[in-house]
Formats: C-alpha cells, sequence, structure tokens
C-alpha cells in the first residue's frame, strides 16, 4: 500500500480557489480585446495551469508515488508529441500546397 | 485461505509496495489519456476545414460552457471532499458530499444535452460539417465518460446508504474520484481548445 499523505480539506478549497479564479481569467481574457494577440499562449498557460492543480492535489500525484505518475505523464508525453508532430505536418503541407499554388499561379 | 470472503476488499500488494488496483487504474488512465489526445489531435488537425457552415464562432456558447466548467470544477471539489470525509470515518458526510459529486455531473449533463439540441436546431449535426464532426464526436465521447462517472458514483453512493460502504473502503472511493478527476482535466482542455481558441 502506498503511504502518501493527502491533502487537507484546507489545501482541497484552495485549490479550487485558484480554480475558480483561473477560470475567471480564463473567460475574461477571451473577452478582452487588448489580449487577442496572445490570446492563444495564455489560454494555454492558464489551462496548463489547472490541469497541473487537479493533477498534482486532487489526484494526489504530489504526495503519490512516482510510479503514478510515469504511468500517465509517459503517455501524456506521448499523446502530446503525436498531437505536435500532426499540426507540424499539417502546417507543412498547408505551407507547400499554398507555395505551389502561388508558384502555378 | 484468502481473505476475499468477508469485510471490505483488499487489493493485493504489488512488489513494489502499492495498491494493485490504484496501480492498474493508473495505466487506465494512462490509455485513456492516448485516447481523448487521439480525438483532440483530430479536432485541431481539421479545425477551420469545413466548408459550410455552421462554424464554431457561430453556434458556441461561451457563458453557458463557463457555467458548466464551473460545475465541473466544483464537483471535483465535491468528490476530494466525499474521500476526505470516508478516510476519516464521516460516513454521514461522505455520503451528503458522494451524491453533490454525482449530482453536479448530472447537471453538466443535463447541460450538454441541451447545448447539443441548440446545435442540432441550428443545423449542426454529425454530418454536416467537419466541425459538427469532430466536435460531436469529441465531446460526447467525454460527456459518454461523465455518465459512467454518474452511475459510479451513484452506485457508491446506495451502498454507503446501506452501509455497504465503510472506511475501510476508502481506496474504492479514492479510485473512482481518480476516474472523477480525470473527467474533469480533460474538460479543462477541451474548454480551453474547442471554446476558447477558435
Amino acid at each position: 500500500m502506498s503511504t502518501q499523505q493527502h491533502p487537507t480539506v484546507d489545501v482541497y478549497l484552495r485549490v479550487a480557489a485558484a480554480l475558480v479564479i483561473l477560470t475567471v481569467l480564463e473567460v475574461g481574457v477571451f473577452y478582452v480585446p487588448a489580449f487577442h494577440p496572445v490570446l492563444v499562449p495564455v489560454l494555454l498557460v492558464l489551462s496548463a495551469c489547472k490541469f497541473t492543480l487537479v493533477m498534482m492535489f486532487y489526484m494526489h500525484l504530489k504526495a503519490d508515488s512516482r510510479i503514478f505518475t510515469f504511468l500517465f505523464g509517459a503517455p501524456l508525453i506521448l499523446a502530446v508529441t503525436v498531437l505536435v508532430a500532426l499540426l507540424l505536418l499539417l502546417l507543412g503541407a498547408l505551407t507547400l500546397r499554398g507555395a505551389g499554388g502561388a508558384g502555378a499561379g | 485461505m484468502t481473505h476475499a470472503h468477508a469485510g471490505p476488499p483488499v487489493g493485493h500488494h504489488t512488489s513494489l509496495g502499492l495498491d494493485s488496483r490504484k496501480l492498474a487504474f493508473w495505466a487506465f488512465i494512462g490509455s485513456e489519456c492516448l485516447l481523448f489526445t487521439s480525438l483532440i489531435s483530430t479536432y485541431l488537425v481539421y479545425k477551420g476545414r469545413s466548408v459550410v457552415g455552421p462554424y464554431p464562432h457561430e453556434i458556441l456558447n461561451i457563458p453557458f460552457t463557463s457555467v458548466s466548467t464551473f460545475d465541473l470544477l466544483m464537483s471535483s471539489l465535491m468528490m476530494v471532499l466525499a474521500l476526505a470525509a470516508v478516510q476519516r470515518g464521516d460516513m454521514k458526510w461522505g455520503k451528503i458530499w458522494l451524491f453533490c459529486t454525482a449530482l453536479l455531473g448530472t447537471v453538466f449533463l443535463g447541460g450538454q444535452v441541451i447545448e447539443f439540441t441548440e446545435f442540432v436546431h441550428k443545423g449542426l449535426t454529425l454530418q454536416t460539417n467537419l466541425f459538427g464532426c469532430t466536435f460531436f464526436v469529441l465531446t460526447g465521447t467525454h460527456g459518454a465518460h461523465v455518465t459512467v462517472g454518474v452511475l459510479w458514483l451513484l452506485t457508491l453512493w446506495v451502498r454507503a446508504l446501506q452501509g455497504k460502504l465503510t472506511q475501510a473502503h476508502a481506496m474504492t472511493v479514492e479510485i473512482s474520484g481518480l476516474y472523477w478527476h480525470f473527467v474533469d482535466v480533460v474538460w479543462i482542455v477541451i474548454f480551453t481548445v474547442v471554446y476558447l481558441i477558435q
């Protein structure tokens, strides 16, 4: 049996407050035109913060065995790598198609 | 003899000193991570390639979905409060928090039904365009997972009402919590990637 120490109720409530604040920030950033040039990176960072908070405190990865972190982290890294590779391939294909179209024109 | 005749279920301890059920469940969550990333990848690859409407910016309702997101985040809080209550043997509050978690999950599902119905009335179905196809498959798969989670939580709640879920079953509640929080983190990603980054 793992002998991890789970967070206290106080920590759970603080994490919930942080999650709500981050969600309000996400929606706020979406509606503020000044943020639109940096909308995607800001939203991705805020989302990653929420993701990490839930994983670390609500799913107890912060205190639990590192083996659980590996069981989740390894597929996550693999999945994100495939996702980025796919998007880069698609972007490359679109760029090549655009260049081909421009050359033909 | 084994220990399986009566009393609480005790998972076999692995040679790593970890509970076998929890270890297996984390491996399952890892596989689910691959599933959802493949669906999100498909959505992103086909993003902006629909040749007919409705398009995302015309149809997605951010205020409504923000409330759904808040609802799911609060359900995660209820879930950890339920686990904390069961771990300290406070089954009265354990039952209350478990029920609240299932209730908030049901509210989320209700919101998804309303959203899907509205989209269909506005002409967006699985067959309409690439956005409709990838959107419904991704959010529908997530909704199916939430449905399984709600049924699981209600089962635990009923067992708690019958007195069959006690402090000794804290690991059972913890594993159901892992599933519920995973469903929550998937929604955190979907909310950002699908709804906010249009």
